[in-house]
């Protein structure tokens, strides 16, 4: 049972969660017995996709037409539909993000395949094809069985843990005729910012909630994502009220991240905003109110003045480098 | 303007998720059920451009007789009619096979839904959907404009937003901040009792199904340090809990 991974591409490389969704798909392909291969859609070097093969990949198809410059939903999906078709996959893995469900999605419909999203282990085949997957946002997971002759499987960031070897892959060039749908949604303008990971792939996330009391005081706060090199989110109210981007905005209603460490500041701990992070290894709370909830949920907590609290941290952070 | 809206009944947001008959059920003794809050988002914005351009918006649920309270808040937001597909809403494919038959002897302009339910967060019925009906979806959507037979939409990327235009018809995965969640009024409760809801048999069967639930480990003990120490926390992180 050949085993396909979709992987997402950012700046012309591999992201770090698709890394892992390979590593994974090849260690399936190892339970099943047959071959990893990556479909990478979008503008990359060969040298930089021949790394697939570190994770497990035998080979790369790299689908670097003109129409999928930008990323069309539905040309991709396409493409990962002949890819899948052409390579005979029963089993599609990519890892958990809004473009791979919006993509997948389409390709699960064309194939008639089962989806798991969210998957946290990998499969278990001594009763069909079982998977555990992440349910309730967060609080509770689901021994999931796909009955299906192709299934998707959506991967938890931190579900594994890749063993890097030296090997690489050999990388191919696809392409697959796109629907005429592909043409009807055209993207006109892309706002980004650049230079920064994004948070679903962050390791390290700083969070700054109403208690920072304004836009214009985030600056210790952006100041120690700085120093740690961290990625910065928001609670809800934050964006609601724009003082923050909306991409920022972590929760039940915004992003749900796993970073291994998350240190929120200002942030009450509403059963909310505990949805979209309980996934992070550590957790931190900064707060000046002792009973505030969130330090239920936390590894460390600081009882106090976040503006007092935050450039000691940033200087602690400076002193180690 | 005719709008398809699929919501989804879901556990409140502050429901305490537990599991019973040997962990193969949810526990839904005491629990309030809401509609999905992506779906919410998704319905608000369907009413506001029905007043602004006309036309219907009609709810539709996959779900059995259960859900019919949150059928009834949807009529009382201000969607026209509801159709229900009288099964349980257990597996993505499944969700998307009902969706697509409904549409598919109706024609909509415009099928919205959240991005993702907050109970299985697949996140992955829209483009299904899509696929099944020939038609472009996009997902999560967070604007949305209409101009003639054109959608101008926002669509949110990691770090940032794109911007499309798209022809109707359309499929919509939706998030804030497209429009602010609606509150029933008086008069729409009163309505919304008299509004057409219509139930339907399920076609197909789902590809997935689960055995089992479980809960995540306790949380351990939170480790306090005192704020005049704040830098004693760093040293923590990289020796103790080894995230730096
Ligand atoms: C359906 C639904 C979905 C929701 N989805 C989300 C979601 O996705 N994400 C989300 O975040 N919320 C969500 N919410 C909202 C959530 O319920 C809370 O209202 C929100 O998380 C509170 O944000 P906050 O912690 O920033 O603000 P507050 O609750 O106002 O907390 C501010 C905290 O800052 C502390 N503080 C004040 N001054 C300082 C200081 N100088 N230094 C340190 N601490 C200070 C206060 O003690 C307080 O604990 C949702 C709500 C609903 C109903």
């Amino acid at each position: 049972m050949s085993v396909l991974i979709f992987a997402e591409l950012e700046e012309g490389k591999i992201k770090k969660t698709s890394l892992e969704a390979i590593y994974y798909g090849s260690k399936v392909a190892e339970m099943t017995g047959g071959e990893t291969v990556v479909l990478a859609i979008g503008e990359a070097d060969s040298a930089e996709l021949e790394t697939a093969g570190a994770y497990g990949a035998v080979k790369v198809m790299h689908a670097g037409g003109q129409e999928l410059k930008e990323a069309n939903i539905v040309a991709y999906a396409d493409t990962l539909t002949s890819a899948a078709t052409q390579i005979g996959a029963k089993v599609i893995v990519t890892a958990k993000s809004s473009l791979a469900d919006a993509v997948t999605a389409r390709t699960a419909g064309a194939l008639k395949a089962g989806v798991a999203g969210n998957v946290t282990e990998l499969p278990d085949l001594s009763n069909g094809f079982e998977v555990i997957r992440s349910v309730f946002t967060g609080k509770a997971f689901a021994k999931t069985s796909i009955n299906s002759e192709v299934k998707v499987l959506a991967i938890k960031k931190n579900a594994i843990t890749p063993e890097i070897s030296g090997n690489k892959a050999a990388v191919e060039d696809f392409m697959a005729p796109v629907s005429e749908e592909a043409g009807k949604a055209k993207v006109i303008k892309t706002l980004k910012e650049t230079g920064t990971v994004s948070l679903p792939e962050a390791d390290l996330v700083v969070s700054g909630g109403r208690g920072m009391k304004g836009p214009e005081h985030w600056q210790p706060l952006l100041d120690l994502a700085e120093a740690l090199g961290a990625t910065t989110a928001c609670s809800k109210p934050v964006s609601d009220m724009d003082w923050r981007p909306h991409h920022e905005h972590v929760g039940q209603t915004g992003v749900k991240i796993a970073p291994n460490l998350y240190i929120a500041c200002g942030i009450s701990g509403a059963i909310q905003h505990l949805a979209g992070v309980n996934s992070s290894k550590v957790i931190v709370v900064i707060n000046t109110d002792p009973e505030a909830p969130f330090f239920k949920a936390a590894d460390y907590g600081i009882v106090g003045d976040a503006f007092e609290v935050l450039p000691k941290l940033t200087a602690a952070v400076k002193a180690l480098k | 303007m005719n709008i398809l809206v699929c919501i989804s009944s879901v556990p409140d947001t502050t429901a305490k998720i537990t599991f019973k008959d040997d962990n193969t059920t949810f526990n839904k003794d005491g629990v309030t059920h809401i509609i999905g809050p992506y779906d919410d988002y998704a319905l608000a914005r369907a009413i506001e451009l029905k007043e602004e351009l006309g036309g219907t918006v009609t709810v539709l649920n996959v779900g059995t007789a259960e859900t019919e309270p949150q059928i009834r808040k949807a009529l009382a937001i201000g969607a026209d009619e509801a159709i229900r597909v009288d099964a349980e809403p257990t597996d993505s494919f499944f969700v998307a096979e009902q969706i697509a038959a409904v549409a598919k002897e109706n024609s909509y302009d415009l099928i919205m839904m959240g991005r993702e339910t907050t109970d299985y967060n697949s996140g992955v019925v829209h483009g299904i959907v899509g696929q099944l009906l020939g038609m472009p979806s996009l997902s999560p959507v967070m604007e949305l404009n209409i101009d003639g037979n054109t959608a101008k939409i926002s669509r949110e990327i990691e770090g940032g937003k794109e911007k499309l235009e798209a022809t109707l018809p359309l499929i919509l995965g939706c998030q804030e901040p497209i429009a602010e969640w609606k509150i029933a009024s008086m008069r729409g409760i009163m309505t919304a009792r008299k509004k057409p809801l219509n139930v339907r048999p399920a076609v197909g069967e789902g590809l997935t199904s689960v055995s089992s639930y479980s809960l995540p480990p306790e949380k351990g003990d939170c480790k306090m340090i005192p704020a005049e120490e704040a830098e004693k926390l760093i040293d923590l992180l990289q020796n103790e809990a080894k995230v730096l």
